[in-house]
């Protein structure tokens, strides 16, 4: 019961709803099932999960026509439908139907044709709402929707200029700019309660305990405990254990927005320790700081294997230099003894962003296929995910190989440093390969120290232009999509995983990616007032879960970088058009055989039990269990 | 490795156990010397030489021996190799280190730095400090020639030059040497077994089996009517013998296949151009009296598809392959790392997938007359024997489930390709006559492996079976890719077999075992086939002539319920039949029907005995990587790549078959746990995802990291220079705090 504690608050606060009933929590495993098939087949309805939600025989014809009926969420509730509008789609042309807008979703339905014509999405996914031309001559009015997650919608339907009623597209202008309007964000109204809480998942003391800290070079300090030291980063904090807490704050006054270097990730063995932190304040005059140099000598000396620190700086070396007008740089190897400086080349998140549109102009709708390849060079995109993999790359090899310890930073230490600390964490521990552990580097590496969501997202904000937008995350994902390829057999979840966070990035239907810091969620009490994202992916993990993992704990992934290796994640940008096929027939082949090897197996048992009595038999057969057994899956 | 008596010990297992000693344990003292093949002689060596290497365990080179015979150029190590590499899979006619003359693509010499490139008129010259061979199965090569004896040196390079480079004649291809001192392999009859078509049962099977209705020729038998068609063919039962000769064959429709509906798969040569108006007039006659009797193979319907005019050249299939193999033959890693930046737009530019596609697409153009509209088909092209081979095969593979078996597919490419007449000696220029070479059959094979990746559960053979195919065409020992037509096949062998004074056969690349042991051979089948259960077999059966895909398999991969992607699903659903000429912008009628054609396919589920069709999208097209890149150690993954999937089905695929056999015997008898001690050694190996190419390493390595890019290339415009992130101007008191 502990574990569903917040869960059970928000039970209780649940007013009128028709989901199960609060006393449910004593989950069994036929309750947790039922729950979380209701939520997917709430949150996408298609058939076949809503044939699992409603199990009882005399519902099944029921359900074949609830298919393609809205189903809302606890809390959701419809502001209206207009019968009479046409989705213009990019595949197929007009289709005319009927459109819900809840303070959830979108509902576009199209009953004329067979099968059902559905379009199903959160609010949260448009980024903007536009009104195209003037009024055509039989009276319709043209609204475009720009999607965050790589599509655009069109839309038209009658309306009368002067006429009383407002048209619906204000209303999708209203609920999806929940921010600008002055309206709560439907996380805080939805109160699924699910089986596990997943804002327990990452407890920074546990996750610092297995990495082995502290020890004796390294301490946990609560100096931050306010945020007064630095407001974006967490209140739990790995330093060097020979820093008072006192000299902290020093350091923090000379590197931007007070972000200090501090320990991401400690080597089991070597001790060489990934760091993270914001630029030096070193600004036109060369400015130095005898805390930060002590501070950075300190990290290098908690690792008696090297004699070495090296300084990875995310950014070109135009761009470091060009920061020291604005006060802020790069660390001068005068200055720090011992430290080498080494620059990644990773572009800022206005060039990144613009990656983006030029990628979704290339993908979306239609792909040119003659001129594929260089039109997909011409974006740069995978060029950035390749930097910044290789930033990583090198991350990773000097920490295992080179059992050198490391310090990452860019400007401001949240966007890029965030990419490579997690990407090298990645390679490096397969803690993080785990569907769980993914969970806590997510939390750790990006939410706790303050990778700015609501700006980057613009979550519910009507500002599309906003130049502080930009996909730093999803490249993230990308990156571990293009390891996840490599490494097929490496990572404990699967390519759904990776496109179900995405989709609630921008959703808005969890609390997970709201807000900017760790800060900021306490005050805005999120994790009482919303529901984890992670609450509902460990709730059916089977479906986030790669039937070909192999745990690899001890194995350190060195990812090929090569252009000749990257790909565009076509399951991800390309999904909305109806010509790519899912890629799932291997895992599908691959599932049947676990499905047949488990029969087997069980049969096998069966006979030797009987057996057993007559001759004196070897224990059941242990060559065949795939956790057992890594020695079959060699790599 | 195994030719390498050098390499002592380690791989003692003789290959060719009449003419191999084992050599064991003496490497030391041993005169190091590669293990010859029958009928193999030295032409000439150099030692010490020097092979370069990129390999970071071996620290830049190795010394040895370099020799040049009359079938490879062999490089014999000096070095015990310390490395502990493993090599499951090998060949038994050539090693890592060696390369037949008939693999040598280019020659590049090293004159004081300065690289040029050697042509056979230029080896007069000084011999250069050493040379750099690029081979056609994409390895590179670095020797270095300084540390030999001047004579030596340029005995070695003039003897590389001179048996790699310079035109010969066919009997100098080693194939004859080699298969006058092999006992005539016996013959195999393993079942089911691959059809030659070299006689009237081969095709009389055929033809029983895909249930058509042609004519059988035998006239053909000394090759009287023509020395360009095959000994046997069927044509259709309406052409009149007499017509026959007309044009030596040319514009006589020979037989393919045919469709269960009836309707069939004809491919000929077009005729000669002639000016003259009554000869003209006689040809478009002769033609109509052609397509009239294709006709009336089925139902008289009939669709003349002329290649010559939609399909790329030979010539521009060669240059493109030229140009495109180039980007695989690196020898400098700072350029490889330099490419990398520009590597799509570099891809794009060689056009050779943009080759593989058209011809995917024309394939699929063909399938839809014969599935769809069950209209006969005549393809013709001018010498009828290039890429109507590619069509006609590419067809029938996407067709007919049984030429994705490993027999059927290696039927079809005797069918269709050696006993159809492709010009082999030519194509690959094992003569060194640039002037015709062009990679025709490569072509092929890359179109079989696109469909093999889009679709790996339909293919009873596996990428690495196609790989080794590819490699195998340049090691001039198989019959099959050394003659430019049966005739010149059957006519050699003769005057050969009369000099010899006995029934001389060289081997067919079909004989699998020539190249490799029964282990290495289990790689050449892919693990993912799906068999055809005995269940299915018998529902087609009963149900025929319906289209087979419609019939079975329920959709047994639901679609994954991914959060929004309802509107994909309903879209794909919707489009099942409905005409969307709109799809894309489509230039074309043709292009348009296709696409129609391929939608309404792809909207049923997917049957792996049925048609196959390729999706033949941007995305979709993809490098055949394992071919391609796998000598390139920058970009092995170790422990990753599509191999880890493979190889865990097929342990899964062992362990259900051992718990059968199990469940089968009732009492346990053997013990288990012998299987996994034998694998035991290698947990802690991490194999190459080019596997079985590339070596596996264990213990650590370093990974590949980028040496070099061009920042200033990649254009970032104004955002580049732009602040980092604005927000920075919110906090300015912060930074002026810090700056005063």
């Amino acid at each position: 019961m502990e574990k569903s504690g917040s869960a059970d608050s928000l039970g209780s606060k649940r007013s009128s709803s028709r989901q199960p009933s609060v006393d449910s929590l004593t989950s069994t495993n036929t309750t947790r099932s039922d729950r979380s098939a209701h939520l997917r087949s709430a949150v996408s309805p298609d058939a076949a999960s809503a044939r699992t939600d409603l199990g009882a025989e005399v519902l099944k014809e029921s359900s074949r026509i609830a298919e393609g009926e809205l189903q809302l969420l606890p809390r959701e509730s419809v502001q209206d439908t207009a019968s009479d509008v046409t989705y213009i789609c990019p595949f197929l042309g007009a289709i005319r139907g009927s459109l819900t807008v809840t303070n959830y979703r979108l509902f576009f339905k199209c009953l004329d044709k067979d099968p059902a014509f559905v379009l199903d999405l959160p609010v949260g996914v448009i980024s903007r709402v536009e009104k195209i031309g003037a009024i055509s001559a039989q009276g319709e009015v043209s609204f475009g929707l720009v999607c965050k997650d790589i599509r655009n919608l069109r839309f038209a339907h009658r309306y009368q200029e002067g006429s009383l009623k407002k048209s619906i597209f204000e209303l999708v202008n209203k609920f999806a700019f929940p921010v600008s309007n002055a309206l709560r964000m439907f996380a805080f109204e939805y109160g699924q309660p699910f089986p596990e809480n997943g804002w327990k998942v990452y407890d920074p003391l546990a996750e610092y305990k297995r990495q082995g800290l502290p020890n004796e070079s390294w301490r946990i300090t609560k100096a931050n405990e306010h945020y007064d030291v630095c407001e974006t980063y967490p209140a739990t904090l790995v330093v060097p254990a020979n820093i008072p807490d006192e000299e902290l704050k020093r350091v923090a006054a000379f590197r931007a927005k007070g972000r200090i270097p501090v320990l991401s990730w400690i080597h089991p063995e070597t001790q060489a320790t990934v760091t993270r932190c914001s630029q030096p304040m070193v600004g036109v005059n060369g400015k130095r700081s005898k805390e930060d140099e002590k501070h950075l000598q300190a990290i290098m000396d908690a690792n008696a294997q090297s004699h070495k620190l090296f300084i990875f700086d995310a950014r070109p070396p135009v761009n470091a230099a060009a920061n020291k007008m604005k006060g802020g740089g790069f660390e001068s190897e005068d200055a720090y003894q011992n430290a080498e400086l080494v620059f990644l080349d990773i572009h800022n998140i206005h060039v990144m962003r613009e990656s983006l549109r030029k990628l979704k102009e290339v993908v979306y709708p239609n792909i040119e296929e003659s001129h594929w390849l260089s039109n997909l060079e011409s974006t740069h995109w995978l060029e950035h995910i390749k930097l910044i993999l290789a930033g990583a790359l090198r991350i990773a090899d000097k920490v295992e190989s080179g059992k050198t310890s490391v310090v990452v930073h860019c400007s401001d230490g949240w966007d890029r440093t965030a990419q490579l600390s997690s990407l090298a964490m990645l390679m490096l521990d397969g803690f993080y390969r785990t569907l769980r552990g993914f969970q806590v580097l997510v939390e750790k590496e990006w939410l706790s120290f303050g990778h700015r969501f609501q700006l980057r997202i613009g979550h519910g904000d009507r500002n599309h232009t906003d130049a502080d937008r930009s996909p730093v995350f999803l490249q993230f994902i990308d990156c571990v999509w293009q390891m996840t390829r490599q490494f097929p057999a490496a990572f404990e979840f699967n390519e759904f995983f990776l496109i179900t966070i995405l989709d609630h990035l921008y959703s808005c239907l969890f609390g997970t990616f709201l807000c900017n810091s760790e800060q900021q969620r306490l005050e805005e009490d999120l994790p009482k007032r919303t529901v984890s994202l992670w609450s509902y992916i460990n709730s059916q993990h089977e479906e986030f879960t790669n039937p070909l993992y192999v745990d690899y704990a001890n194995h350190v992934l060195y990812p090929v970088v090569s252009m000749r290796h990257l790909e565009l994640w076509v399951g991800y940008y390309i999904r909305w058009n109806p010509r790519m096929r899912p890629q799932e027939p291997l895992h599908q082949h691959y599932r049947e055989l676990l499905a047949k090897r488990a029969e087997l197996q069980r049969k096998v048992e069966e006979l030797q039990r009987e057996v057993a009595g007559r001759v004196a038999v070897a224990p059941p057969e242990k060559a065949g269990s795939p956790a057992g057994s890594p020695v079959q899956t060699c790599v | 490795m195994f030719s390498l008596g050098s390499n002592g010990g380690k791989y003692t297992k003789p290959s060719f156990v009449s003419y191999v000693n084992p050599e064991k344990g003496n490497d030391a003292l041993q005169e190091k010397n590669p293990v010859f093949l029958p009928g193999e002689v030295v032409f000439c060596s150099a030692s010490p030489v020097l092979k370069c290497t990129h390999d970071d365990l071996l620290e830049g080179s190795i010394m040895g021996t370099l020799f040049c015979t009359n079938f490879r150029i062999s490089f014999v190590s000096d070095q015990v190799l310390l490395e502990d590499v493993v090599q499951p899979f090998r060949n038994r006619l050539y090693g890592e280190n060696d390369i037949p003359l008939t693999c040598v693509d280019q020659i590049y010499g090293d004159y004081d730095e300065k690289r040029k490139l050697i042509t056979n008129t230029q080896m007069k010259n000084k011999h250069p400090n050493g040379i750099i061979v690029h081979c056609k199965d994409l390895r590179v090569f670095q020797f270095s020639l300084k540390l030999a004896k001047e004579e030596a040196a340029k005995k070695i390079f003039q003897g590389i030059v001179r048996h790699s480079l310079e035109p010969k004649s066919l009997r100098c291809i080693f194939a004859f040497s080699y298969c006058e001192n092999i006992a005539g392999a016996p013959e195999t009859q393993n079942k089911p077994r691959t059809l030659m078509f070299e006689n009237i049962v081969d095709w009389m099977e055929e033809m029983k089996r895909t249930k058509g209705n042609c004519k059988l020729l035998e006239i053909n038998k000394d090759f009287t009517i023509s020395q360009k068609l095959p000994q046997f063919f069927f044509i259709p039962t309406n052409v009149l013998e007499k017509d026959l000769a007309a044009y030596q064959g040319k514009g006589v429709p020979i037989w393919c296949w045919s469709h269960h509906s009836g309707c069939a798969l004809f491919k000929t040569a077009s005729l000669p151009l002639v000016q003259e108006e009554s000869f003209l007039r006689a040809q478009k006659l002769y033609m109509e009296r052609m397509l009239n009797a294709v006709a009336h193979n089925y139902l008289y319907a009939v669709k003349a598809v002329d290649l010559s005019e939609t399909l790329p050249s030979i010539q521009d299939i060669q240059q493109s392959y030229s140009r495109f193999k180039q980007n695989f033959l690196i020898d400098n890693i700072g350029e490889f790392w330099i490419s990398d930046m520009k590597w799509f737009s570099t891809l794009e530019t060689t056009r050779w997938l943009s080759i593989i596609r058209q011809c995917l697409h024309k394939a699929v153009e063909v399938v839809e007359y014969l599935e769809k509209e069950n209209t006969n088909i005549l393809l013709i092209e001018d010498g009828g024997t290039d890429l109507s081979c590619v069509i006609s095969s590419l067809v029938q593979l996407m067709l007919d489930p049984h030429y994705r078996t490993l027999t059927g597919f290696q039927s079809l490419v005797q069918k269709e390709w050696v006993v159809g007449g492709h010009n082999f000696l030519e194509r690959c220029n094992h003569l060194n006559n640039k002037d015709k070479e062009s990679p025709v059959f490569l072509l092929f094979l890359e179109c079989v492996w696109q469909l093999l990746q889009q679709h790996s559960l339909a293919f009873q053979f596996s990428e690495t079976y196609l790989t080794v195919l590819s490699d195998s065409i340049s090691v001039a020992i198989f019959s099959t890719f050394i003659f430019s037509s049966p005739y010149q096949r059957v006519s050699s062998m003769k005057t050969e077999s009369q000099t010899h004074g006995s029934l001389l056969n060289i081997p067919s690349v079909w004989d699998w075992s020539l190249q490799f042991d029964c282990k290495s051979q289990e790689f050449l089948f892919n693990p993912l086939y799906r068999e055809k259960s005995k269940q299915e077999k018998t529902r087609n059966k009963n149900q025929r002539p319906k289209p087979i895909r419609q019939l079975s398999l329920p959709n047994a991969t639901p679609p994954k319920k991914y959060f929004f992607k309802e509107e994909t699903e309903s879209l794909r659903k919707m489009l099942r039949g409905t005409r969307i000429s709109r799809w894309m912008h489509l230039s074309d009628s043709a292009q348009a029907s296709v696409w129609e054609f391929y939608n309404a396919w792809q909207q049923k589920p997917l049957d792996y005995h049925g048609l196959l069709l390729p999706d033949l999208d941007g995305p979709a097209i993809r490098l055949w990587m394992q071919r391609y890149l796998r000598w390139i150690p920058e970009v092995q993954i170790f422990g990753g790549g599509d191999i880890t999937l493979v190889n865990k089905i097929t342990s899964l695929s062992q362990e259900l078959e051992e718990l059968r056999m199990e469940l089968e015997q009732q009492v346990r008898q053997a013990d288990p746990r012998c299987k996994s001690t034998e694998t035991v050694n290698k947990s802690t190996i991490r194999m190459s995802c080019f596997f079985p190419f590339a070596s596996c390493r264990s213990g650590s390595f370093k990974p590949a990291i980028p040496t070099s890019h061009c920042d200033g290339e990649m254009d970032m415009g104004h955002l580049a220079e732009r602040e980092d992130e604005d927000t920075e101007l919110t906090d300015n008191s912060v930074i002026r705090g810090c700056a005063d």
